[in-house]
């Protein structure tokens, strides 16, 4: 099976800021400044401010992501949708049904610390990863994604992560495993859309194993170069770029390797309309409505939507000899 | 202008009122603007780009829930006016209804417009492939007669009769469009639409009750031996094509 992955162009560590130096920075700063100071060079002050280097991201804690540059695979020249989009715009029915309740509630609601995913079922080695050793458990890069949502409306979102694989190799799953479930938080004290009677929650999704540890999954921490704004599914999501955007579960606590296919949360609630798979697939279309195109956030013309969503020569491999439109 | 016919009973204890000819035309000049309200703030948050991210989707579910809110309210003045007493108000039920079907033809514009681009392949797809779509355009064609038809010369042309028969597709209008909006949402989005849902089942309700109760033996000015006739609360007002030039 071909994969048709480049690899990252190297980022040179001397690039990288190394977390020490970063939290020391003020300091560092606050060095020079003393130092040309006292050599009588009278910067301006806002020459002490320089603007960050590559790979250093705003102090908050979040440690420092590669970029994604030309020539990485994770790069894409696409226009990226405005973060103040990308955080205001968006389905999380745990904060209402509405696009803009996440924006408006999750951020004054969920608690992202303490925060701990765990791992179990068909697998060598259950552990219970608290979100800080996920920040560590693999080199954060910044991955551009484009992200389709069954209802035809699209972003193109840079995210921060590592692939999903880097944790399913820590935990080494059984030769049992062959599906993964994920599950988001279901605390009504945090998200208030939960005591709706009409989903079941807690919200699951599930992949088939190979699918979970294709390289373009992405166990998402960041966006734009910053932990993840807690209505985008902070402090840990799951990012399954060819899948509609429902795949791509948020706010995970758990997440369980599975000998046999379990049943997401929607598919449970409409059959009829969404499959296990749930690849973008423009020949496949909602039975309510087409999904040849779409609408690009930020743009009045749709735009033809491509067989999963434009990443078909990474994953059709995935799903050789399947019927798509029967295993929509 | 109708004059109410004597009462047995006053149901509610509001004076009937009819607004003088100044009067009627202040009232509907103030609702006209007052319906209009809707239409211009959409435009205005279309124009300043404050519909969010994705403004179309936003235009065509307001203009969507516009649609129906007219319809229902066009619905609920005659139950209002028969439990009220205040008959006058069907002078105004003309206006509701071509703004529910004035907000229903922004809905269906902005769909064929600014969401399919008049892409012909798309339409004809949805169209003639998904019933969702079908249904919502179905609603709106069925308005076109009633909008068509509500002009006074429409009525007199008609006669009253056949003028009313054919606007009790009112209710299919409505049957279908609140149809149309329950698919249209996903599961967990239902609780807005049950809500209309269960207003029309009151307007739609009322009538059928009302109807009932009209023609009981009772209603029908035959009572039973040994029972006591039964009055209507309301009195049956022939006020329904009032409009009509004299």
């Amino acid at each position: 099976m071909p994969l048709l992955i480049r690899r990252p162009s190297d980022i040179r560590p001397s690039e990288i800021t190394s977390p020490e130096h970063f939290s020391r920075r003020r300091e560092l700063i606050a060095a020079l400044g003393l130092g040309l100071g006292a050599a009588g060079l009278a910067l301006p002050r806002h020459a002490l401010a320089a603007p960050a280097p590559a790979g250093v991201s705003p102090p908050t804690g979040f440690p420092p992501v590669a970029r994604a540059a030309p020539g990485s695979p994770w790069f894409s020249d696409e226009a990226q949708t405005p973060k103040s989009a990308i955080t205001s715009y968006g389905n999380f029915y745990e904060y209402g049904v509405d696009k803009a309740d996440p924006g408006k509630y999750a951020p004054g609601l969920l608690k992202t610390r303490p925060w701990t995913v765990a791992v179990e079922g068909e697998v060598l080695k259950p552990r219970t990863f608290a979100i800080d050793d996920l920040l560590k458990l693999a080199p954060l890069e910044e991955r551009i994604y484009r992200l389709r949502c069954v209802e035809g409306w699209s972003m193109v979102v840079p995210w921060v992560g590592y692939s999903l694989s880097a944790l399913i190799n820590k935990v080494e799953p059984t030769g049992n495993a062959k599906f993964i479930e994920f599950v988001t938080l279901a605390d009504p004290a945090q998200m208030p859309g939960v005591r709706s009677p009409l989903l079941d929650w807690p919200y699951v999704e599930g992949l088939r194993l190979d699918e979970a540890r294709h390289p373009l999954t992405l166990l998402g921490l960041g966006l734009y170069g910053e932990a993840l704004p807690a209505q985008n599914g902070a402090p840990v999501r799951i990012v399954v770029p060819w899948k509609y955007g429902f795949k791509s579960v948020k706010s995970i606590v758990k997440i369980r390797f599975l000998r046999e296919q379990p049943t997401s949360t929607w598919t449970r609630a409409a059959p009829s309309e969404y499959g296990f798979y749930s690849n973008v697939n423009p020949a496949v279309d909602h039975p309510r409505w087409s999904q040849k195109t779409e609408r690009r956030l930020g743009e009045w013309r749709r735009r033809p939507t491509l067989p999963f969503n434009g990443y078909a020569d990474q994953v059709a491999s995935l799903y050789a000899g399947m019927d798509l439109k029967k295993n929509f | 202008m109708h004059q109410s016919p004597p009462r047995r009973s006053a149901p509610i204890p509001l004076p009937p009122y009819t607004p003088g000819r100044g009067m009627l035309a202040t009232i509907k000049i103030v609702l006209f603007a007052v319906c209009l309200i809707p239409a211009v703030r959409l435009a205005t948050a279309l124009l300043g780009d404050n519909l969010g991210p994705n403004p179309i989707e936003e235009l065509q579910k307001d203009l969507g829930f516009w649609t129906l809110t007219f319809l229902w309210i066009t619905l609920a003045v005659t139950p209002l006016r028969q439990l009220t007493g205040q008959h006058w108000l069907v002078r105004l039920r003309r206006m509701l209804g071509l703004f529910a079907f004035f907000y229903g033809c922004l809905h269906f514009a902005n769909w064929l417009g600014l969401d399919m681009g008049f892409d012909g392949e798309l339409i004809v797809d949805d169209l003639t492939k998904r019933p969702f779509a079908i249904l919502g355009f179905a609603t709106l064609l069925l308005m076109v007669p009633l909008a068509a038809t509500s002009s006074n010369r429409a009525i007199k042309w008609l006669g009253g009769k056949r003028w009313q028969a054919l606007h009790r597709s009112v209710y299919a209008v409505a049957i279908l469009g609140m149809v149309h909006y329950l698919w249209g949402v996903k599961k967990i989005a239902l609780t807005t639409p049950l809500i209309f849902a269960a207003l029309l089942a009151v307007l739609l309700g009322y009538r059928a009750w009302d109807r009932a109760r009209r023609f009981t033996p009772a209603g029908r000015g035959e009572p039973p031996g040994g029972m006591p006739r039964v009055v209507p609360t309301v009195t049956v007002q022939p006020v329904r094509f009032m409009e009509r030039p004299k």
